[in-house]
C-alpha cells in the first residue's frame, strides 16, 4: 500500500469577477509516494505545490479526479488520525502559549492530560523550543512560529508528515535541525512528503521528487535517475602532472579545461564525449597519479530549471468541454 | 462530542484572553451609576427604571457579544489561515462549526450569568434602602425571581442571534455578516407587524409575501417579556417552554444551513 496515491487530481478555479475564466491550479496529478520515503514535491512559486497539498487535507475539494493516503480517501478521520500538516507560513491562535496550543491539538487527538503533556514537553524540546514556550505566540518570530507548526504537525507521532515549504522562516542553523529531524523521522518509519523552492534540501534529503510547473507533473522519479543520466562529462584530478604530459593531454582536444591547483596538480574537465580512462592511462604512463575521477552531473537545480522553462506557461484550460470550478 | 468541546473551550479561552469579560466591568458600572442617579426620582419609580434598565442592559451587552464575536468565530479562523492546521486534525468539518457555537454560547452563558447576579446584588442593596410602605405598593418585589424568567428569554434570543451571526460568518465578509445579522435582528422584532400587514394590503401576493416572511425570519418580540416582569405581570412557565423550543428549532435549523455550507466550502 502506497503512503499518498493520486490519480488525475486537477483542480481548477474560475478568476475574475465580471467575465470569470477558468485557471488550472493543478491538472491531472498522477503520484504515488511509497511508505517510509522522503519526497520532495518541487517546482517555483505558483506551481501548484500548496493546491495539492490542500487537496490532499481536503481543504480543497477536486474539479475531477481522487486521492488517498494510506489507502483510505483523504479527509477520513482515520486518516487524519495518523497524518500530519504543516501549512505554508503557519499561523496559530496567538492567545496561546506554544505549551497550550500543542495541548489542545493534542486533545484534538483524544489523549489523556499525563499524555498530553509528556509529548508536548518533548515535541517542544525537540524542535528547541525552550523558555519561550510558556510565551503567547504573538510574541514569537516567524521562525519559532515555524517550529511550532512542526512540532504540530509531529504530535501524534505521524505515518506520514505533509510539510509546505518547512524551511520557511529558518535561520542556517534551524535548517539544519529541520533537514536532521526529517531524517529522524524517516529513521523512525514516516513518510515525509515535503514541498519546496529550496533544491538543496531536497537534494541532501529526498529519496524520489515531483517537479511541478504551471499545474502540471512535469518529471518524477528517483533523484538518482532523473540525474544519473544527465552526466555531463568528467572531472579527473591528478598529481604529478609533468608539462609534457599536461601538453599532450591538452593538445589532443581530449581535455576541455586544465585548472592547476598547484605545483603539478591538475583538475580536468572532460567532454562527455572523451572516455576518461584513456586520459588516465595517458597521464599515468608520463608518471602523473590518480587523485579522483568524478562524473559530473547535471545538478537538481539545472535539471530543475531546464524542466520549469520547457513547461507550458498557459494556466488556462485548453481541453474543451471540461468542467471547471467548483 | 469531545472534539467539539475541546473547540467550545479554546473559543471560550480566547475570550476571556481578548477580555470580552471586560464587558461586566462596564455593565457594572453603567448599573451602579444608573442606580444612583436614577435614585434622585421620585420614590417607587426608581426601582421599576432600574429594573428596566438592567435588563435593557443584560440584552444588549450580550447581543454585542453575540453579534461582533459571532461574526468573527469562522471567519478569523478561514481568514489568518489557523483552520489549515486545525482541520488536519481528526476534526469532522461539522464538529468545527458546532464548537464554535458551543464556545460562544458558554461565553453568553458566563457573561449573562455574571450580569444576573451583578443585577440582584444592586437590587438586593436597593431593597435595603426601600422603605417598607413603598415596598407595599410596588407591583413586584424589588429583588424580584420571576426577572429570571426574562433573562431565560434574553439568553435564548442571544444563542438565536449567535446562531444567526455563526451562519452568515460561514459564507460572507465580516462587514457584511454584522450588517446581515443586525438587520435580521431589527425586523425580528417587528416581526409580528408583518402579520398584521396582510389585513390593511390589498394586493393578495404581498399578503402572501407578508406571511411568508413571517413564519422565516425569527420573531424576536417573542423573546421580550421584560415589561411584563418588571410590572410583576405573570409569564407562565408553558410560554417560557414553547418560546424556548422555539428557539432552539430556529438555532437548528441556522446550525444545520451553516453546517451544509461550510462542509463544501474550499479554503483557498
Amino acid at each position: 500500500m502506497d503512503a499518498i496515491r493520486t490519480e488525475a487530481l486537477t483542480k481548477h478555479y474560475r478568476v475574475g469577477f465580471w467575465r470569470s475564466r477558468p485557471y488550472v491550479a493543478l491538472e491531472g496529478l498522477t503520484l504515488d509516494v511509497r511508505r517510509g520515503e522522503v519526497f520532495g514535491f518541487l517546482g517555483p512559486n505558483g506551481a501548484g505545490k500548496t493546491t495539492t497539498l490542500k487537496l490532499l487535507m481536503q481543504l480543497i475539494y477536486p474539479t475531477s479526479g481522487r486521492a488517498e493516503i494510506l489507502g483510505r480517501p483523504v479527509g477520513d478521520v482515520e486518516v487524519k488520525r495518523r497524518i500530519g500538516y504543516l501549512p505554508e507560513n503557519p499561523y496559530f491562535y496567538d492567545y496561546l502559549t506554544a505549551e497550550e496550543l500543542l495541548e489542545y491539538f493534542a486533545s484534538l487527538f483524544g489523549f489523556q492530560a499525563a499524555e498530553r503533556r509528556r509529548r508536548v514537553a518533548t515535541l517542544l524540546d525537540e524542535v528547541g523550543i525552550g523558555a519561550e514556550r510558556r510565551l503567547q505566540l504573538r510574541k514569537f518570530s516567524k521562525g519559532m512560529l515555524q517550529r511550532v507548526g512542526i512540532a504540530q504537525a509531529i504530535l501524534n507521532e505521524p505515518d506520514v508528515v505533509f510539510f509546505d515549504e518547512p524551511m520557511s522562516g529558518l535561520d542556517p542553523l534551524g535548517r539544519r535541525e529541520i533537514r536532521q529531524l526529517i531524517l529522524r523521522l524517516r529513521d523512525r518509519g514516516c513518510t515525509v512528503f515535503f514541498s519546496s523552492h529550496v533544491l538543496s534540501d531536497a537534494e541532501t534529503l529526498c529519496s524520489r521528487v515531483a517537479i511541478l510547473a504551471g499545474g502540471r507533473l512535469v518529471a518524477s522519479g528517483h533523484l538518482s535517475s532523473l540525474l544519473a543520466f544527465q552526466v555531463q562529462g568528467w572531472e579527473l584530478v591528478m598529481t604529478g602532472v609533468s608539462a609534457e604530459a599536461l601538453e599532450q593531454v591538452t593538445r589532443a582536444g581530449q581535455v576541455a579545461r586544465a585548472t592547476p591547483f598547484g605545483v603539478g596538480h591538475y583538475a580536468f574537465e572532460l567532454p562527455l564525449t572523451t572516455p576518461p580512462d584513456r586520459v588516465l592511462s595517458e597521464l599515468t604512463a608520463r608518471g602523473a597519479r590518480l587523485v579522483s575521477l568524478m562524473p559530473v552531473r547535471e545538478t537538481l537545480e539545472d535539471y530543475f530549471v531546464r524542466q520549469v522553462a520547457e513547461a507550458p506557461r498557459d494556466r488556462g484550460l485548453q481541453v474543451s468541454g471540461t468542467h471547471a470550478g467548483r | 462530542m469531545q472534539v467539539v468541546s475541546h473547540i467550545a473551550l479554546n473559543v471560550f479561552k480566547e475570550s476571556v484572553r481578548d477580555r470580552v469579560l471586560y464587558s461586566l466591568v462596564a455593565f457594572a458600572v453603567l448599573l451602579i451609576g444608573g442606580s444612583y442617579l436614577i435614585g434622585q426620582l421620585t420614590a417607587g419609580q426608581d426601582i421599576k427604571i432600574i429594573k428596566d434598565l438592567g435588563l435593557a442592559a443584560i440584552a444588549t451587552f450580550g447581543l454585542l457579544i453575540a453579534v461582533f464575536i459571532g461574526i468573527g468565530l469562522v471567519w478569523k479562523e478561514v481568514e489568518r489561515r489557523s483552520i489549515y492546521s486545525l482541520l488536519s486534525k481528526p476534526v469532522r468539518r461539522h464538529e468545527f462549526i458546532l464548537g464554535k457555537y458551543a464556545g460562544l454560547a458558554l461565553t453568553l452563558l458566563v457573561n449573562v450569568g455574571m450580569m444576573t447576579a451583578a443585577f440582584y446584588l444592586v437590587l438586593v442593596y436597593l431593597n435595603t434602602q426601600t422603605p417598607e410602605n413603598i415596598r407595599a405598593v410596588l407591583p413586584a418585589p424589588v429583588a424580584d425571581p420571576g426577572m429570571l424568567r426574562a433573562i431565560a428569554l434574553i439568553l435564548v434570543e442571544l444563542l438565536v442571534v449567535t446562531a444567526i451571526a455563526l451562519f452568515f460568518s460561514t459564507f460572507s465578509s465580516p462587514f457584511l455578516s454584522v450588517a446581515l445579522t443586525m438587520g435580521l435582528w431589527l425586523i425580528g422584532h417587528f416581526n409580528a407587524d408583518l402579520r398584521n400587514f396582510e389585513a390593511v394590503v390589498e394586493s393578495p401576493v404581498a399578503a402572501y409575501l407578508a406571511r411568508g416572511l413571517y413564519y422565516v425570519l425569527p420573531n424576536f418580540a417573542a423573546f421580550n417579556v421584560k415589561t411584563q416582569v418588571v410590572y410583576g405581570l405573570p409569564v407562565p412557565g408553558s410560554y417560557l417552554l414553547t418560546t424556548a423550543v422555539y428557539g432552539a428549532v430556529y438555532i437548528g435549523l441556522l446550525l444545520t444551513a451553516a453546517v451544509v455550507i461550510f462542509a463544501r466550502r474550499d479554503f483557498k
